[in-house]
C-alpha cells in the first residue's frame, strides 16, 4: 500500500532518480575497483556526451534510437505485453528500409523512395511484432520467448540475405549496395547551417523530427484516445476488456504492431539517416536498451525523452572512455544499462519503503493513507 | 449427541483451553486490523467467529496460524505460552487450517499434497509409504475417505475439502480451523461436513469455524464469538443466543435480515433461453438443456452451489462465452452457434451486467474511477461518443455524478479503484451499469464481499430497477439473498436446471434438495410458473 | 562406407561437445523455473561464469581454482537474481535480462582492466584446463571395425566436465522426482500457497532452487573456457542460454526430454559446422545459417501448439505474495 499512499512526485520522478543514483554508484565502485576514477569516468563521459564540438548531435544521434525502441517497448507494457523483439523489429525494418530503396531508387524521385521507405520502416517493424502478438494472442505462445527467439531468426534472415542474395555485387562484406544519390535523410546540421546557424557536422538527422513526433503520437494514443484506454484496460485485465466488450486478442496484435512499428523506425536513422545502404548488426543492440529506457521512463512519452537522452548521452560519451582511458572502454556503459535495468525495472521498489517512511515521518500531521 | 467430551466431563474449568489469546493487536500501516482481541476456546468444543466482512477474522485467522505476527498480545495453546512466528510454529503448536481456497496442488495426488511439507524422509518413495499406512488410520478414525492416489484436479470440492482435513490431521492438528469452509458446498454437502466436524469433537479435536453466516454457528457451535470493526463485541453461548441478536451484534445496530419485498406486476417476456447448451475449454458439458423466460419488473433468482453453471450461464447471456446449440432471444434478437453476439452486441440491446468477479472483470484496479466508470460505455455520449480522442474533463464529471447518485465514497473520480472498500467499489460497478438504463440486468453475486450497509443500499437499488420495469437475473450463491429478492428461482445443478419455483413455492429444503442435484421438479414447475405468471400479464 | 561411418561419429561427439553447456543450462533452468522463477539469465550467468573460469584458471593455472570462481560467480548471480526476483517481488524477466546485459558489460570491463587483451583471457595452458579423459584400450578399440570407433570417438576422449553434465541429468531428474525436496519444490513452482501453509518457506525453496541453477551454469560455463575452450572470448555463451532455455521448453520442463531436445539442438549446431561451404548436388551451398536458426523455429512452432504442447509450471513468473 506504500506505493500507491505516495505522492506522484515522488513514484514517477524521485524513486527513479534514486535508483539511477544507485545504478551510478554501483558502476562508480566498480570503476574504482578497476583502478579508475569514477568522478574522472564520469567528467569525460559528460564532456563527451555535451561538451566537445558537435558532442551534442552524436548524443541526440543515439537518443533517437532510443526514444523510438523505448517507445516501443512502452506501447506493448502498457498492454502488460513484454516486448524483448524491439532488437529483431529494428533489423526488418532496416530490411524493409532497404528493399524499398534499392527496388526503387533508380525509379521514383528520391523524395518519393525516402516516403515509402519510411512507411517500410514501420510497415515490416510492425509485421515482425505482430507475429510474436499474433501468436500469445491466438496460440497463448508466451510473448517474452517468442519475441526472444525472433530476435534470431530476424538475425539469421539479415546474415542471410546480406551475405546473400542483397550483397552487393564485387563485395565481400555482408552489405546491401549504396543507395542512389538523394535517397537519405536530411542531416540536421545541414538544415541548420542552410538557415544560418553555424553548427558542427554530426549524423544528427530528420529522424530525431520523426522520433519527437512519435512521442507525441504515442501520448496522445495511450492517455487520449479510447484506443488507448483500450489498450491499458486489456493489459490490467484481459477478462475485464472483454466483459467491457472488446477483443484481446485484436488490442493485443494492434499494441504489437504499433510497438513494432515504432522499433522498425529506428532503422531510419541509422540506414537512411548515416549509411545509406544496408549493413549487419545495424542495430547493436538499441532494441534491449529500450527496454531500460522505457523502464527508467516508467512508460511515459515524457520519461522516455529523459531516459533517452540519457542513455545517448552515456553512449556518446562511452565511445569518449575508449580515447581517454587504457583500461575503461565503451562496454562500460553495457555494465551500467545492465544495472540500470536491474535498479530501475527488477528493482524498482526497493528503496519505495525508506523513501515512504522518510516521507511519511517529514509530513506527520495531513499526510497517511485514508483508512 | 454428546456436547461434551473427554476433557470437558473432567470439569470445564481445569483443563486449559485450547486456544487462550489476551490483548491481541494487529495492524497494517494505518489500518487497525485486531484490536484487543480476547478469545477462550475450550478444548473439544465448536467455537463460532462471526462478523462481517473487514470486521478482523480473516487477520485473527491469520495470526493463530502463524501467517501474521500480531504486533502484541498473549496466545496460548493449551495452556502452553506460544510465539507463532510462521506457519510451521503453528502447525508444530497443533493448529491446523481448511483455507476458504484450497492450498492444494492440483496436479499432486492427494497423498503427496497430504505430505508436502512432512514427508518424514529425504526419499519421497519411503515417506509416501509410510504415510499411506498412518493415514488409512486417521481415515478409518474419523470416516474420512479419500482415494489417496487420485489426482487432487480430478476431485469435487466437497472432496478435496475431505483432503484439506485430512492434511491438517495427518499434520497433528488438534485445533482445526476452518475458513468460510461452506461456501462451496450445497446444502447437504454442508450437512456432511458438519457430521464431519461432530464427529471430530468428539474424537477430542478442537473446531474454531469462521464464517458470515448465522445459521451455521446456530447449527454447529457450542460456542460463538462475534467480531466487530476488528474488536471482540461478545462471546456468547451458542444455545442462548439467536440470530437476530448476531446480526445486531455483527452490525453494531438492529437490522432487518430481509430487505422489504413487495411482489410486482410483470410485464412482457423480454428474454428467452431455449435449449441453451455450452461445453466449456477442455470440451466439458457446462451447461445442458436450459430454457427459461423472464419477463420486464421481475427479478429471476438463479440458485446453486458455485460451480454448477451459473456463471457460465451469465457469460453467456452476456456474450462473452458462445453457446454451442439453444438460442437465446432478447427482444427480438436471435442468439444462437451460428449467429453469435459479443458483449459488445449484447449492450446495444439494453442489456447491463454486474460482473461476478468485480475484481477481475468489473473494474481495472489501478484504474481511476473515473476510468473505470467508464469500462464498457467508451462510446456512450457521456464519455467520450463516438469520438476516437477522449475527454478527461467528461470522463471525470461522469464519474462525479454516478458517485453523488449513489452515494459512493470517497466521492473522489481521481482516486485509484484499488483503494475504494469492496462495497464502494461494488457500488460503482452497480452505478456505472444502472446508469446505462438496461432494459435488461444481469446480476452475479452482488453482495460478495460487500458490508451489510451497502449490501442493503443494493438490494434497494435492484427493487427500486425492478419496479421500474427492468428485467434482472440475478445469480448468487447466497440462498437467503435470492430468496429475499427473487420473483422466480431457477435452481441449478450440474450445469442443468433443476426447475424452477415461484416465490410462494420456495424454502430451503426443497432448493436445497434441487441444489445437490436430487429432486427435479422443473417441469411442473415451470409450466406453473408460467401460467400463472401468464395469467397475471392478461 | 567406414568413412562415412566415422565421419557421422564425429558428428555425433562434436553433437555432444555442442550439447553439453545446453544441457548443464536447461537443467540449471529446470531447477529455477520448477520452482517458479523464469530464468532467462541462465546466457549472463553462464557468461560471467566462463569469464571468471578463465581468469582464474590464467592467473592461477589451475583448472580446479577456475571451475571452484565460475561456480562462485555464477551463484552470485542467481542471488542477485533471487534477491530482485524473490525477496523484492521483481519481475522476473527484467532482472534476467538485467543480468544477462551486465554480464556482457562487466565480462569486457573487467578481462580489458585485468588482462588488456581487448576483452579476452590469456591461452590457456594445458595444466590450466579440463583435459580430455582417454578410457583405456580406446586406440585399441578403435581397431575393431564399426563398433569400435564408437567407444573411441563419442564414449572416449571427453574431459570431466561432459560426464559432470550427464550426471546432472540423472541428478535433477532423482532429485526432482524422487526426494521431498524435489516434492516441495515442484509444489512451490504449481502452488506456492499450499507449501507456505505447510509451514515451509516459500523464498528459502526458491532461493535453493536458484543457487542450484548457479551452480550448473558455473559448470557450464566453465565447460566453455576452460574445458572445451582455452580462454575466454568476449560474448563466448553466443546465445547458448537462450537455446538452453528453448530445449527447456522443448523438454516439457522434464530432464531427459530437457536432455534430448538439447542434442537435438546441438547435432543441429554440429551438422551446420560440417555443412559450412559443402557443395551438394542439386541444393548447391547448403545455407548453414538457416540450419542454425532452427532451435528457435522450432521452439517458437511448438510453443504456439502447432507439435505438443509445452506447460509451463503453473505458478511461474508469479512473485509469492501472502494473501491477507
Amino acid at each position: 500500500m506504500n506505493k500507491d499512499a505516495l505522492p506522484r512526485w515522488i513514484d514517477i520522478g524521485l524513486l527513479p532518480l534514486i535508483n539511477l543514483l544507485a545504478a551510478l554508484i554501483v558502476s562508480g565502485i566498480i570503476i574504482a575497483i578497476i583502478g579508475e576514477n569514477p568522478f574522472v569516468a564520469m567528467g569525460v563521459m559528460l564532456k563527451g556526451a555535451f561538451v566537445y564540438k558537435g558532442a551534442l548531435g552524436y548524443t541526440l544521434f543515439y537518443t533517437t534510437n532510443f526514444i523510438f525502441t523505448g517507445l516501443a517497448v512502452a506501447v506493448a507494457f502498457h498492454a502488460m505485453l513484454f516486448n524483448i523483439g524491439g532488437e529483431g523489429q529494428a533489423m526488418i525494418g532496416g530490411l524493409g528500409v532497404g528493399l524499398v530503396c534499392i527496388a526503387l531508387d533508380s525509379l521514383l524521385p528520391p523524395f518519393l523512395v525516402v516516403v515509402l521507405a519510411i512507411a517500410a520502416a514501420a510497415l515490416f517493424g510492425a509485421v515482425w511484432g505482430v507475429i510474436p502478438g499474433w501468436l500469445q494472442a491466438r496460440r497463448g505462445s508466451h510473448i517474452v520467448i517468442t519475441t526472444i527467439m525472433f530476435n534470431f531468426i530476424a538475425a539469421s534472415v539479415m546474415v542471410w540475405l546480406l551475405a546473400g542474395m542483397l550483397m552487393a555485387p564485387g563485395q565481400m562484406s555482408p552489405e546491401t549496395r549504396s543507395f542512389a544519390e538523394g535517397v537519405g535523410l536530411p542531416q540536421i546540421h545541414d538544415v541548420l547551417n542552410a538557415m544560418g546557424f553555424s553548427v558542427a557536422k554530426s549524423p544528427l538527422n530528420f529522424s530525431f523530427v520523426v522520433a519527437l513526433l512519435a512521442s507525441f503520437g504515442v501520448w496522445v494514443l495511450i492517455w487520449r484516445t479510447r484506443l488507448g484506454y483500450v489498450i491499458r484496460a486489456t493489459g490490467h485485465s484481459e477478462r475485464a476488456a472483454i466483459y467491457a466488450g472488446h477483443n484481446p486478442a485484436y488490442i493485443i496484435m494492434i499494441a504489437m504492431a504499433i510497438s513494432g512499428g515504432l522499433a522498425g523506425l529506428m532503422s531510419l536513422n541509422e540506414i537512411l539517416g548515416v549509411q545509406e545502404r544496408v549493413i549487419l548488426n545495424f542495430t547493436s543492440g538499441y532494441g534491449f536498451t529500450g527496454i531500460a529506457v522505457a523502464l527508467m521512463g516508467r512508460n511515459h512519452p515524457v520519461g522516455i525523452l529523459f531516459a533517452s537522452l540519457l542513455f545517448g548521452a552515456l553512449y556518446q560519451g562511452g565511445a569518449e572512455l575508449d580515447f581517454e582511458f587504457q583500461t575503461i572502454t565503451r562496454e562500460m556503459v553495457l555494465m551500467i544499462q545492465g544495472l540500470i535495468i536491474l535498479f530501475s525495472g527488477a528493482l524498482a521498489y526497493l528503496f519505495a519503503p525508506l523513501v515512504a517512511r522518510i516521507y511519511f515521518r517529514l509530513k506527520v500531521p495531513s499526510g497517511g493513507g485514508d483508512g | 449427541m454428546h456436547k461434551k467430551t473427554l476433557s470437558d466431563t473432567g470439569g470445564a474449568d481445569t483443563a486449559p483451553p485450547a486456544i487462550y489469546l489476551k490483548n491481541i493487536y494487529k495492524s497494517f500501516g494505518a489500518v487497525q486490523a485486531n484490536k484487543d482481541i480476547d478469545l477462550h476456546v475450550s478444548a473439544g468444543t465448536i467455537h463460532g467467529i462471526v462478523g462481517e466482512n473487514g470486521a478482523g477474522k480473516s487477520t485473527l485467522v491469520s495470526i493463530l496460524y502463524g501467517f501474521y505476527t500480531a504486533d502484541r498480545g498473549k496466545t496460548e495453546i493449551f495452556g502452553a505460552p506460544v510465539v507463532l512466528r510462521s506457519t510451521a510454529d503453528a502447525i508444530a503448536a497443533g493448529i491446523g487450517m481448511v483455507h476458504q481456497h484450497f492450498m492444494l496442488v492440483p496436479n499432486f495426488s492427494v497423498l503427496e499434497n497430504i505430505i508436502l511439507g512432512h514427508e518424514g524422509s529425504s526419499s519421497l518413495q519411503a515417506g509416501l509409504e509410510k504415510a499411506t499406512k498412518e493415514l488409512q488410520n486417521i481415515a478409518d478414525k474419523y470416516g474420512l475417505q479419500v482415494d489417496l492416489h487420485a489426482l487432487v484436479q480430478d476431485l469435487p470440492v466437497g472432496l478435496q475439502q475431505r483432503v484439506e482435513i485430512l492434511k491438517a490431521l495427518y499434520r497433528g492438528a488438534r485445533v482445526l480451523i476452518l475458513d468460510e469452509p461452506t461456501g462451496v458446498l450445497t446444502p447437504q454437502e454442508t450437512k456432511q461436513l458438519f457430521e464431519i466436524l461432530r464427529s471430530l469433537r468428539a474424537q477430542g479435536v478442537t473446531i474454531l469455524l469462521i464464517t458470515h453466516k448465522l445459521k451455521e454457528i446456530m447449527a454447529v457451535t457450542d460456542n460463538v464469538s462475534v467480531m466487530r470493526g476488528g474488536e471482540m463485541v461478545a462471546h456468547l453461548e451458542t444455545q442462548k443466543t439467536s440470530p437476530e441478536q448476531l446480526a445486531e451484534l455483527m452490525v453494531g445496530r438492529p437490522v432487518l435480515l430481509t430487505v422489504g419485498y413487495d411482489s410486482a406486476e410483470a410485464g412482457d417476456i423480454c428474454l428467452q433461453v431455449e435449449h441453451l447448451s455450452m461445453r466449456d475449454d477442455s470440451g466439458k458439458s457446462c451447461l445442458q438443456d436450459i430454457s427459461f423466460s423472464v419477463r420486464r419488473g421481475e427479478i429471476f433468482g438463479i440458485a446453486g452451489v458455485s460451480g454448477n453453471g451459473q456463471s457460465e450461464l451469465l457469460e453467456v447471456l452476456a456474450g462473452i462465452s458462445a453457446l454451442d446449440a439453444g438460442r437465446v432471444v432478447i427482444g427480438t434478437t436471435e442468439i444462437s452457434a451460428d449467429n453469435p453476439a459479443t458483449p459488445a452486441e449484447v449492450k446495444e440491446l439494453g442489456l447491463a451486467h454486474i460482473p461476478e468477479d468485480r475484481h477481475a472483470m468489473g473494474l481495472i484496479l489501478p484504474f481511476t474511477a473515473a476510468e473505470t466508470a467508464m469500462l464498457g460505455y467508451e462510446e456512450r455520449g457521456a464519455v467520450s461518443g463516438r469520438s476516437p480522442f477522449l475527454s478527461p474533463d467528461k470522463i471525470t464529471r461522469h464519474c462525479a455524478k454516478l458517485m453523488t447518485d449513489f452515494d459512493i465514497r470517497p466521492a473522489d473520480p481521481n482516486l485509484k479503484s484499488n483503494l475504494f472498500s469492496g462495497g464502494n467499489q461494488q457500488k460503482i460497478v452497480v452505478a456505472r451499469e444502472i446508469s446505462a438504463h438496461p432494459d435488461i440486468l444481469l446480476v452475479g453475486q452482488p453482495t460478495r464481499g460487500v458490508d451489510i450497509g451497502a449490501i442493503e443500499f443494493i438490494h434497494k437499488q435492484l427493487l427500486a430497477l425492478r419496479d421500474a420495469g427492468c428485467a434482472i437475473i440475478l445469480v448468487s450463491v447466497e440462498l437467503d439473498e435470492i430468496l429475499n429478492l427473487s420473483d422466480r428461482i431457477m435452481v441449478m445443478n450440474a450445469g442443468q436446471n433443476m426447475g424452477i419455483l415461484v416465490r410462494e413455492d420456495a424454502d430451503v429444503q426443497k432448493i436445497g434438495l434441487m441444489m445437490a442435484g436430487l429432486e427435479n421438479t422443473g417441469n411442473i414447475a415451470t409450466s406453473l410458473a408460467s401460467e400463472k405468471k401468464g395469467g397475471k400479464h392478461e | 562406407m567406414a568413412d562415412l561411418w566415422i565421419q557421422f561419429l564425429l558428428t555425433l561427439d562434436a553433437t555432444l561437445r555442442v550439447a553439453i553447456p545446453l544441457i548443464l543450462c536447461a537443467m540449471a533452468g529446470l531447477f529455477s523455473e520448477r520452482s517458479g522463477i523464469i530464468d532467462i539469465s541462465l546466457e549472463g550467468k553462464m557468461l560471467m561464469a566462463a569469464f571468471a573460469a578463465g581468469t582464474l584458471a590464467a592467473l592461477t593455472g589451475s583448472a580446479i581454482a577456475g571451475l571452484v570462481g565460475a561456480i562462485l560467480v555464477s551463484v552470485m548471480f542467481s542471488l542477485i537474481h533471487g534477491f530482485a526476483c524473490i525477496t523484492h517481488k521483481g519481475n522476473q524477466v527484467i532482472s534476467g535480462l538485467a543480468i544477462n546485459i551486465l554480464a556482457s558489460g562487466l565480462t569486457v570491463t573487467l578481462g580489458i582492466a585485468i588482462f588488456a587483451k581487448g576483452g579476452q583471457t590469456p591461452m590457456l595452458s594445458r595444466e590450466a584446463r579440463f583435459s580430455s579423459i582417454e578410457l583405456p584400450f580406446a586406440e585399441a578399440a578403435g581397431a575393431i571395425p564399426f563398433i569400435g570407433p564408437i567407444y573411441k570417438e563419442i564414449i572416449s576422449g571427453h574431459n570431466i566436465l561432459v560426464w559432470c553434465a550427464l550426471i546432472a541429468v540423472w541428478l535433477t531428474g532423482f532429485v526432482i522426482f524422487k526426494t521431498a525436496f524435489g516434492l516441495r519444490l515442484r509444489a512451490v513452482g504449481e502452488k506456492p500457497e499450499a507449501v507456505d501453509t505447510a509451514g515451509i518457506s516459500v523464498s528459502g525453496l526458491r532461493y535453493r532452487a536458484v543457487i542450484i541453477a548457479g551452480i550448473l551454469c558455473g559448470i557450464a560455463g566453465a565447460y566453455l573456457s576452460i574445458a572445451h575452450g582455452a580462454g575466454f572470448v568476449r560474448e563466448m555463451t553466443a546465445g547458448k542460454g537462450y537455446i538452453a532455455l528453448a530445449a527447456l521448453i522443448f523438454g516439457n520442463w522434464r530432464p531427459v526430454p530437457a536432455l534430448a531436445a538439447c542434442l537435438m539442438f546441438g547435432f543441429l549446431d554440429a551438422v551446420a559446422a560440417r555443412l559450412q561451404g559443402v557443395e551438394v548436388p542439386v541444393i548447391g551451398q547448403i545455407p548453414t545459417d538457416l540450419i542454425l536458426v532452427l532451435p528457435y523455429v522450432l521452439t517458437v512452432v511448438l510453443l504456439a501448439g502447432f507439435i505438443g504442447k509445452a506447460t509451463p509450471p503453473r505458478a511461474i513468473g508469479r512473485p509469492y505474495v501472502k494473501e491477507r
